[in-house]
């Protein structure tokens, strides 16, 4: 008796915390739900449609892929969009490791040193775009004045010749970007422990030694969290692109994402351009899934 | 996924370091490399070397601000004048004359407040659901949350573009609000801080009798105060500078955020380069300060979304 009373109250007390669960969670859910997961699993399905502005949707397979397959702008931009992640993934990895070890000191005024480089992720993007615009500017912006001081005779056009105009874009993204990861990886820095340290010494490690055999070795869980939002943020570059080139000159930095917006939002092919995003969602994801089975293999 | 990959990598990672030989605690050893001249003149090196990379970095917002206070013939002079002939101050005044700037500022900081408010309270809210709550279907809804923040947002914009459409929500600061104030990020940075927290403070605060809401509201908030100000901050500041949302979404130039009316100002006097940079100026000098203000917190949420 007791006991299928206690039961009961055990079935009871279970479901009451389910319903506690729950009522924490679902006011931001429903609007996640709504607004993400929705779209999301919409983006799955309209790839397959011919759905646009104009006419109702139709069940049309791979046509969608096809088209894009033939299609030079979708070839464009996703090699400017690979060249992007070339540059902007091992640039901003090291500038910001180099930063970030070079900070891990008890210095007087590192805090002043650590504002510094994180100041430029915090501006906003427009006038981070606008600035290097006119810094580089190819008769009498800083950079080309710097160039020519140096002895280039002939500097780059920067964003006004289309092989320079997206090593311009990595440029600035890198000098963006590199403060947020740098914090990362103090965060990472400082967890090492000290004895470490004193046992490489021990041993007779320099510091360069240290860096490479202790330093490296005990980042990897963070490197490898860096790697991984690196890898999402370049392949999903909009805006940045957007101000400063408009994905110009002619198309030498028109990238996946401008392409999505262009022909899903200013053109109205809402199934063309979910089959982009979903080109787009699953490179990103066969990247990230190499890197995570890569970095299980090395842990071993 | 992301976080029980980190965190599963995190502890095999350190498994090794356990072993190692335990050596007095002590000042981290590499600083305390030999006294004497090599010392210092290691340090000075140091110094020398994040002085310049400061500058390096530090360089373009010293030529905005600058560039901000001449004429427009004089921003692009050859050698750069580094101190301008004549300050035109009156750059600072004219530009709220040329553009309704305090419009853009104005809806920025509503967005960027309501923004903020919604997402950190349903953020923090649902994150103590996941954290400290079991329940069956948490750990399935959470996996949800962890693979969107892995999807990049183009990749569903055009549904969603769709969805405000059919709700008549385009052009309007609404639909900003209810795609932004949801997001996962807070979700997933603040349930990241809870689970530091041990549970043995809310298992007795459950045996002295307060409800799971109370222990969220009265115990495990007021302990959160650093993540809760990391998220705050963080979530403004992405509002304040966010491009693409306001550029889709928004059409009335009544509407418009500083971003994008610094964007249209720049396209129609792309030839005013001392006002555009006067305009910069202002749209960066709110964000300069909320970030002085808060350093640590933002520094903290950063990490915070990094470890464990």
């Amino acid at each position: 008796m007791t006991k299928i009373d206690g039961a009961a109250a055990l079935k009871r007390r279970r479901r009451r915390t389910a319903l506690v669960g729950w009522s924490f969670i679902l006011p931001n859910l429903v609007g996640f739900a709504a607004l993400t997961l929705v779209p999301v699993g919409a983006t799955l399905l309209l790839a397959f449609t011919d759905w646009n502005s104009y006419d109702t949707p139709h069940w049309i397979g791979f046509d969608n892929f096809q088209r894009m397959w033939d299609n030079d702008n979708f070839w464009t931009a996703l090699s400017n969009t690979a060249w992007y992640a070339a540059g902007h993934i091992p640039l901003t990895m090291a500038a910001s490791l180099g930063l970030a070890v070079l900070l891990n000191q008890k210095l007087r005024g590192v805090a002043f040193f650590r504002t510094a480089f994180f100041f430029p992720y915090i501006t906003s993007l427009v006038a981070v775009a606008v600035v290097w615009n006119m810094l580089f500017s190819p008769d009498a912006g800083p950079v080309n004045q710097l160039l020519r001081a140096v002895g280039v005779a002939h500097p780059p056009g920067w964003t006004t010749d289309t092989d320079w105009a997206l090593p311009a874009v990595v440029i600035t993204s890198v000098w963006r970007d590199m403060g947020y990861y740098m914090v990362l990886y103090l965060a990472g820095l400082q967890a090492i422990p000290a004895e470490l340290y004193e046992a490489a010494r021990v041993d007779g490690a320099g510091p360069w030694k240290r860096f490479w055999h202790v330093t490296v070795p005990s980042l990897r869980p963070t490197t490898f969290f860096v790697l991984v939002m690196l890898t999402v943020s370049s392949f999903k570059v909009f805006d940045l692109v957007q101000v400063m080139t408009e994905g110009g000159p002619g198309r030498s930095t028109l990238v996946l994402s401008q392409l999505i917006f262009r022909e899903g939002i200013t053109q109205g092919r809402f199934g063309y351009s979910s089959a982009i995003s979903l080109v787009l969602f699953l490179i990103v994801l066969i990247i990230t899934v190499t890197q995570f089975r890569f970095q299980r293999r090395s842990e071993r | 996924m992301k976080t029980t990959v980190l965190r599963e990598d995190s502890t095999t990672a350190r498994l090794p370091r356990q072993p190692a030989p335990a050596a007095p605690a002590g000042p981290r050893p590499h600083r305390r490399g030999p006294a004497g001249p090599g010392r210092i003149v290691g340090r000075a090196l140091l110094y020398m070397a994040l002085t310049g990379l400061a500058a390096a970095v530090l360089v373009p917002f010293a030529w905005m601000l600058v560039s901000s206070l001449k004429a427009d013939s004089e921003v692009f002079t050859v050698p750069i004048q580094w101190i301008p002939k004549s300050f035109r101050w009156e750059n600072f005044s004219d530009i709220w004359d040329q553009i309704p700037l305090w419009t853009y500022l104005g809806n920025s900081l509503f967005l960027s407040v309501v923004i903020t408010a919604l997402q950190v309270l349903t953020g923090s809210f649902a994150a103590y659901g996941f954290a400290k709550v079991r329940f069956p279907g948490r750990d399935a809804v959470f996996l949800a949350y962890i693979a969107t923040i892995a999807v990049p947002w183009q990749a569903y914009m055009v549904p969603q573009y769709i969805l405000m459409q059919k709700l008549g929500l385009v052009n309007t600061h609404l639909s900003l609000i209810l795609l932004q104030a949801f997001g996962a990020f807070g979700v997933f940075l603040m349930r990241q801080y809870y689970l530091t927290i041990p549970d043995e403070i809310s298992e007795a605060a459950r045996l002295d009798g307060l409800t799971e809401y109370g222990i969220w509201a009265r115990i495990v908030l007021p302990l959160s105060k650093p993540a809760l100000a990391g998220l705050a901050l963080l979530t403004f500041v992405n509002t304040w500078n966010d491009y693409m949302g306001p550029f889709i979404y928004l059409t009335d130039n009544d509407l418009w955020t500083v971003q994008l009316g610094l964007r249209s100002f720049v396209g129609m006097y792309s030839s005013q380069y001392a006002m555009i940079m006067t305009g910069s100026v202002l749209s960066v000098l709110p964000i300069l300060v909320v970030f002085l203000l808060g350093q640590r917190y933002f520094v903290q949420g950063i990490s915070t979304s990094g470890m464990k």
